[in-house]
């Protein structure tokens, strides 16, 4: 790769973020708190396509890695009162350890199998949040705000129900993501998670021990997903095992193939025209799931690699 | 003179199927060592078996003295093992610099988080010496799946090369191209020979007796024959098992 397309992939990348940052002092009310919670969903979606768009693992179980997240810090906050910066830590810890504990065993698998493996996985992680009911309130959630309230008030936190610090803090945590995300695929060990997208033996004849780069990748997919779990709890003061649900595996999919996978603005792009196809159409009928499908349905029928994917393929084949 | 590559009774079983057996292999460093037989003869399997795609179900690999046996794929492939894919198997949808830099990169770095960051420009001398011993400087930023076929084989081997391969395997190099594209690779193979050991399995006689310093003749999983071009074209049970004359 030549210096000229990694300057240019930083500049890009940079304004992005920039951008993001700037456009809180001119959003009215609404969209300001809907952005900010794009940031965060992003931000899942982000360690979704690590895996999946970049490496080719395909998983419908990273609901359980959000998850991970969002109770370890949740809870962590509610019974021990520890602050949302600790509580955030320990999710993107437990995100990680999670993902690596089991990709010794769901790495083993590959393809379909994988798939089948992260759904059943995910599936025992929902119920046995539902399980421990006593410990988590699962079934009916809990909010996180009186504690962090409090914190707050004695001095020892940001009063993150306000808007401007929600709306930075989810800066922060996607720019982290994001920034990642972005020196990963332009390094060469995204050279090396595309490569084993596209023929993992060949790969290990070039000397690649394909396992690790595959554990790697589920790694940082599992330590991103928490850390947005983690965020959300925080940012949006609800914890619950509706996020520990199948769908909350499916949305990061969808979002993933609506920017585009593999590409690197694809989570963003993908979550934001999800979020606002949703939010606008369901102020028209309440039949926007009708809305939403055929939208997606055109998707696949003319632009199957998603909207970053058909502008990488069309005019800017630099883009990582 | 030691042996680069020796293996002892290598062995490899399918369920009922003994596809190598007891295969007892050596190839001087420096040579051009060509493997012919018959289809089902096992040369594909023996090298699996070299290379580290297949694990054998019996006996031992020597490379430069040292018992590879147990040697993953990937790290037979860092000690100078490479193996070039019967089916072409380049990364379509990356550029041919891409390609040619995975294997560069590997070579280059120590460990995967080296890979972070790493010297862009040294990286790119090697690409670029790695496509001009096969020819294909010109078209570094085109699309692998752009390529004609030909290039793609060339691509293959300027992978391999980058790889910086004390022995290379190429595994019927020549399938498929046209007799224009046949003498171009001979060209670069014999240029590569100078400083590489060749393995080449080949089902063109002209190609091998051309290139060929010694053949080894497979049938059966078993080496049927070695020795020199000129011994092994006039021996009768070769030419009964695989020149059908």
């Amino acid at each position: 790769m030549s210096a000229g397309r990694l300057r240019r992939i930083l500049v890009l990348h940079l304004a992005i973020v920039g951008a993001l940052f700037a456009v809180q002092f001119f959003l009215p009310d609404y969209h300001h708190t809907n952005v900010a919670r794009i940031l965060v969903l992003a931000t899942f979606a982000i360690g979704y396509n690590l895996l999946f768009g970049y490496t080719g693992l395909m998983s419908l179980g990273h609901a359980m890695f959000f998850a991970a997240g969002m109770y370890a810090c949740g809870l962590c906050i509610y019974y021990f009162n520890v602050g949302a910066p600790g509580g955030f830590a320990l999710g993107v810890v437990a995100g990680g350890t999670l993902a690596a504990v089991f990709g010794l065993v769901a790495l083993r698998t590959s393809g379909v199998s994988f798939l089948i493996v992260t759904m059943m996985f995910g599936q025992a992680c929902y119920l046995t949040l539902l399980y421990f009911n006593e410990i988590t309130l699962g079934d009916q959630g809990f909010t996180l705000s009186s504690n962090l309230d409090a914190l707050h008030r004695a001095g020892a936190g940001l009063a993150y129900s306000d808007p401007d610090v929600k709306y930075n803090a989810a800066w922060l945590v996607f720019t982290g993501a994001f920034l990642v995300s972005a020196l990963i695929a332009a390094s060469p060990i995204g050279r090396v998670l595309i490569a084993v997208r596209g023929n993992e033996e060949r790969t290990r004849l070039l000397g690649y021990n394909t396992f690790a780069y595959k554990w790697l990748a589920l790694c940082l997919s599992g330590a991103i997903a928490g850390a947005a779990g983690a965020a959300y709890a925080v940012l949006f003061s609800y914890v619950g095992a509706s996020f520990a649900s199948i769908l909350y595996s499916i949305y990061p999919l969808l979002w993933t193939l609506l920017g585009g996978a593999g590409t690197t603005l694809g989570p963003l792009l993908g979550t934001g025209i999800m979020f606002y196809l949703i939010d606008i159409t369901s102020g028209w009928t309440n039949a926007y799931l009708f809305v939403v499908g055929g939208s997606l349905l055109a998707l696949v029928l003319w632009f199957p690699q998603g909207v970053m994917g058909a502008v990488r393929a069309r005019w800017a084949r630099w883009l990582p | 003179m030691t042996a680069l590559l020796a293996t002892d009774g290598l062995s490899k079983r399918f369920g009922g199927l003994l596809a190598v057996d007891g295969v007892c292999f050596e190839v001087p460093a420096g040579q051009i060592r060509a493997v012919i037989g018959p289809n089902g003869a096992g040369k594909t399997t023996l090298m699996g078996l070299i290379s580290g795609r297949l694990t054998p179900s019996a006996g031992h690999i020597l490379f430069n003295g040292r018992d590879v046996t147990r040697q993953r794929a990937w790290d037979r492939a860092r000690s100078g093992i490479v193996y070039t894919f019967q089916v072409t198997s380049v990364f379509p949808e990356l550029s041919c610099y891409e390609n040619v830099a995975l294997a560069a990169q590997r070579q280059l770095t120590r460990g995967m988080f080296g890979q972070l960051i790493l010297d862009e420009k040294r990286l790119g001398g090697r690409v670029r010496e790695a496509l001009r011993q096969v020819g294909l400087v010109d078209v570094e930023t085109q699309v692998a799946s752009a390529l004609p076929y030909g290039h793609q084989r060339l691509l293959e081997v300027a992978m391999s090369l980058a790889l910086e391969p004390r022995l290379l395997i190429l595994d019927e190099p020549t399938q498929g191209l046209a007799n224009a594209e046949i003498d171009t690779l001979c060209a670069h193979v014999r240029e590569i020979a100078a400083r590489i050991t060749v393995v080449i399995i080949e089902h063109n006689m002209p190609v091998v007796l051309d290139l060929a310093d010694w053949i080894t003749v497979m049938e059966r999983g078993a080496v049927l024959a070695e020795g020199p071009p000129a011994q092994i074209a006039g021996d009768p049970d070769v030419q009964r098992a695989y020149l059908g004359t």
